[in-house]
């Protein structure tokens, strides 16, 4: 209980939690009308969409609107180009951000130091700089998509699901997250381990890295959701309309068909979904990741 | 001595090998690109021909570019809405559930609800929402006699509309932020405010807002960051319409690069965004360093 509430009547206090709850429950209810609204329209018959006064109720249920969207569009596909880049994106930076975050905070080398600065310098750098050139470096690797040794000739990973992987493989970020945890660790368990004759991959694998599992699951979920919601680079990289994201699918669904509202809905829904569903069942790594990425702005 | 230097150097050798992918990956896609987009903005490189050095002629061009800087003055509105906006909203909201009780997770959850929700997803709702005629929020306008605008057709009303559906999406995440702010102020403060007889209001100018500083220094920096880079709504909320009013430098420089194919060009522009953000990156890096709780 707050200092404030000492002394005051009870009638007071009652009256002060009933304007809590009824203020909290109107903000509730604002923040969460564009959900109901959404699932409401796509589940409406068209009639029922397009009424005046609105109708906040369908009157009967139908799924048509789902039927629609994935019918017109290829979303089922969209939807599973998204899930394979949003989990490629998480392994490879688990992977290589503990790898080199664990080399960061615990292994001793003379560049230490300065590299580990410079890493963390380029989390500032904003990513509408690096656009156009890593366009053109995706484009021109030697000896990819086509590409003689000079890089020319072919379209090298432009178009390729690598291309949207590669660059967003090891973020500075992941590896800055890493680095912090593994710092919080003992030393001690490896000089135990290197007397004992473990090589170094396996003192980090098998003592360390299991260690880290609150801050994976973390880095992971965060990973997850950049990748999923990723927007304006995919579009950069992937041209072949077979290979486009469910966030691209659902921009192109509501340009083209601008009056579809119901299947538009029901699309939009699906494009959150599984982010929903992530944070019904890892609730707590959500919240602990905020407070972190204070720091990378 | 020698066994421990050749531990030393057993283990400098097992380090680089394992930042190795992490530094191959770097170099290659941000060392390189960097040098790059200095060196093109340089240029005429326009995908198809070979591209020639042309001196200051992007940055003098951009100079006189009246559509550049228009989509700069578009984001500064935009943040002159937004930035104070999310303060106050953000603040309320976690002051309010700044407590212990019955039902007050899910009120927290209900408010960070809209934060996951990926900014395409978003815009393609409040498309929805904002209908002039068959619209929720126009129709709740209705319930109060007020008529709504046409939001997204109209200049006036167009990047309001932007700032509405990302207000809706980040409040959430700075609630949770001024949440954690909020519980690192002393309780023996408030106490002692109290002994001496401040009201609820003195207590929030006095102490509240004082303390809460560096957080609010945080969440403005990052809104403002936040600002510079907007693309994804304005590309699908409004295309940057109507007559260029929500376009964004990001929307621009995407357009100019990858529709018109000007990189070099759109690499000037680029490199001089860059440079506004990272006045408020450099700002925003002081800050969470000096203020602890968030590293």
């Amino acid at each position: 209980m707050r200092a404030h509430d000492i002394g005051s009547s009870p009638w007071t206090r009652n009256a002060r939690v009933a304007v809590f709850y009824i203020v909290a429950t109107t903000l509730s209810v604002f923040m969460f009308l564009p959900f109901f609204w959404s699932l409401m329209t796509s589940v409406k018959p068209d009639e029922e969409i397009f009424s005046l006064p609105i109708r906040w109720l369908p009157s009967t249920i139908t799924f048509e609107h789902y039927v629609n969207a994935f019918q017109t569009v290829p979303f089922a596909l969209y939807f599973w180009n998204s899930f394979f880049l949003a989990t490629m994106g998480v392994l490879t930076n688990l992977f290589f951000g503990s790898l080199s975050g664990y080399a960061f905070a615990k292994l001793r080398f003379r560049l230490n130091k300065p590299i580990f600065t410079i890493l963390l310098a380029a989390l500032m750098i904003p990513g509408v700089v690096t656009m156009i050139p890593s366009f053109y470096v995706l484009k021109h690797l030697p000896l990819l998509g086509g590409n003689d040794w000079f890089g020319h000739g072919g379209n090298g990973l432009i178009n390729s699901f690598w291309g949207v992987i590669l660059p967003g493989a090891s973020g500075s970020f992941a590896v800055f997250f890493m680095r912090q945890f593994f710092l919080t660790l003992p030393s001690d368990m490896m000089e135990m381990a290197r007397i004992e004759g473990a090589g170094e991959f396996r003192i980090f694998w098998r003592i360390y890295l299991p260690l880290t599992k609150p801050a994976l699951a973390t880095l992971g979920i965060f990973t997850f959701q950049a990748g999923w919601n990723a927007f304006l680079w995919p579009m950069i990289v992937l041209n072949d309309p077979a290979k486009h994201t469910i966030q691209m699918g659902l921009q192109a669904f509501s340009y083209n068909y601008q009056t579809d509202y119901g299947p538009m809905m029901a699309g939009a829904l699906v494009a959150v979904l599984p982010i929903l569903i992530l944070f019904l069942f890892l609730q707590r790594y959500f919240t602990q990741g905020i407070a972190f990425s204070g720091i990378k702005g | 001595m020698s066994s421990r230097k050749k531990l030393g150097r057993h283990e400098a050798r097992t380090a680089y090998l394992f930042i190795t992918p992490t530094m191959l990956l770097f170099t290659v896609f941000t060392v390189v690109p960097v040098v790059m987009a200095l060196y093109l903005s340089f240029t005429d490189y326009d995908v198809l021909n070979r591209m020639n050095w042309i001196g200051l002629d992007n940055y003098e061009r951009l100079l006189r570019d009246d559509l550049y800087w228009q989509t700069f003055k578009n984001v500064l509105y935009y943040a002159v809405v937004f930035v104070p906006l999310n303060i106050v909203i953000s603040l309320s909201i976690a002051m309010l559930l700044n407590r212990a009780g019955i039902g007050v997770k899910l009120f927290r959850t209900a408010a960070y609800l809209p934060t996951l929700t990926s900014a395409v997803a978003a815009a393609t709702v409040w498309l929805w929402m904002l209908h002039p005629e068959y619209g929720l929020v126009n129709a709740l306008l209705g319930y109060l006699g007020i008529t709504g605008p046409a939001w997204l057709a109209q200049t006036n009303t167009a990047m309001l509309s932007i700032v509405m559906v990302t207000l809706w999406q980040t409040v959430g995440s700075n609630m949770i932020i001024y949440l954690a702010g909020l519980q690192g102020v002393p309780e023996y403060m408030y106490e002692s405010a109290r002994l001496e007889g401040a009201n609820r209001f003195q207590c929030f100018l006095y102490i509240t807002w004082p303390q809460l500083k560096p957080t609010t220094f945080l969440v403005s920096t990052m809104a403002i960051i936040g600002a510079l880079q907007l693309f994804d709504q304005a590309f699908v909320l409004t295309q940057g319409g109507p007559a260029n009013a929500t376009k964004t430098p990001v929307y621009l420089i995407y357009q100019q690069g990858f529709n018109q194919l000007q990189m070099g060009y759109a690499s000037a522009q680029a490199f001089v965004l860059a440079l506004f953000i990272l006045v408020f990156s450099i700002l925003n890096m002081r800050i969470s360093k000096s203020d602890e709780s968030f590293v």
